[in-house]
């Protein structure tokens, strides 16, 4: 069987857990501005590939890798190079 | 245990302590074998929130690591790892007043009926549609709840498309998700709906897209997508 890439695309929603479990909140509805155009979408909204040895989180605008993170050996590495400023609520 | 389709099932679950969760949200699931071999998958919620038990509805894959157990083997009184409820960015909130139009493909249409059980079970006026697809009459889940909820008349459409079979005089819809399918079941524009579309990668992608093409405001758009991690 051939896998395509579009077949293995996830939204952020699918993160939704392992980034609670780093940020310790509910993070989907969250806003991030992509560094390379500007754009903002919310975490639930981007897109995400789960099938690399971490997790690939690009932009839907323009793909520009936004995330990287990798959970292993009881650490976690997180890349967030690619998002210029992420919001979300405190409460 | 529900079985709903030859290949979907209800899990019903006591949940002692659970904080309560909003309609579209999902669990993490994990199982961890005799050998201490652990796989995680995220399930949406069925249920409503003012349901007193849990239920996630599963689609059992065959190459599957979790879903197999999930929906073959698992049996009253064992105990799952549940974390959740997780999302905030694929919810519907009841104080929004917006028409709903709901599109589910497959399983996908298991967060939108959190939605709808919701709505029903706050007696919520609002108007909303379900447009579901499936591949045949077998797989559609919750077809009778469904057809029972329709029947009160009180705001919801349902209009199912088959995409692979159809029963002989079948009056739904019968290819996939079109243009001229979503021009004839969405809310005009200026009623200003909420939409939320879950289902396969594809499924979504194309629906999404041909609402942005129609017009609609795409924040308005919500979207989930199911993948092959799923099993």
């Amino acid at each position: 069987m051939t896998v395509q890439q579009s077949d293995l695309k996830l939204d952020g929603n699918a993160i939704g857990g392992l980034l609670r479990e780093i940020f310790t909140m509910e993070m989907t509805a969250a806003e991030g501005t992509c560094s390379s155009c500007g754009k903002v979408h919310a975490v639930g909204q981007v897109e995400v590939y789960m099938n690399a040895p971490g997790v690939v989180v690009r932009c839907p605008a323009c793909g520009q890798v936004q995330m990287r993170i990798v959970k292993g050996g009881g650490r976690y590495w997180l890349d967030l190079s690619g998002i210029r400023c992420l919001e979300f609520s405190s409460e | 245990m529900v079985q709903e389709t030859p290949r979907v099932a209800s899990l019903v679950l006591e949940m002692p302590d659970w904080p309560g969760h909003l309609a579209g949200q999902h669990v993490d699931v994990r199982v961890t074998a005799e050998d201490g071999y652990q796989a995680e998958r995220s399930y949406s919620i069925a249920s409503s929130p003012e349901d007193s038990r849990l239920a996630i509805t599963v689609e059992r894959l065959d190459d599957g690591e979790v879903s197999p157990y999930l929906v073959g083997e698992l049996r009253i009184g064992d105990k799952v790892e549940l974390r959740g409820p997780i999302g905030g960015y694929f919810v519907w909130r009841p104080a929004d007043e917006r028409p709903l139009l709901l599109v589910g493909g497959g399983s996908g249409v298991v967060p939108l009926m959190a939605m709808i059980r919701h709505r029903v079970a706050i007696n919520s006026k609002t108007p909303t549609r379900l447009l579901y697809s499936s591949r045949s009459q077998d797989d559609i889940i919750y077809r009778a709840e469904l057809e029972r909820l329709a029947a009160r008349a009180d705001g919801l459409t349902v209009a199912h498309t088959l995409t692979r079979m159809q029963p002989a005089g079948w009056d739904g819809y019968a290819r996939r998700i079109d243009l001229a399918m979503l021009g004839e079941v969405a809310w005009p524009r200026h009623e200003m709906p909420l939409t939320f579309v879950c289902g396969p990668t594809p499924l979504v992608e194309s629906v999404a897209s041909l609402m942005v093409d129609m017009g609609y405001d795409p924040p308005s758009i919500k979207t989930e997508r199911f993948g092959p991690t799923g099993g």
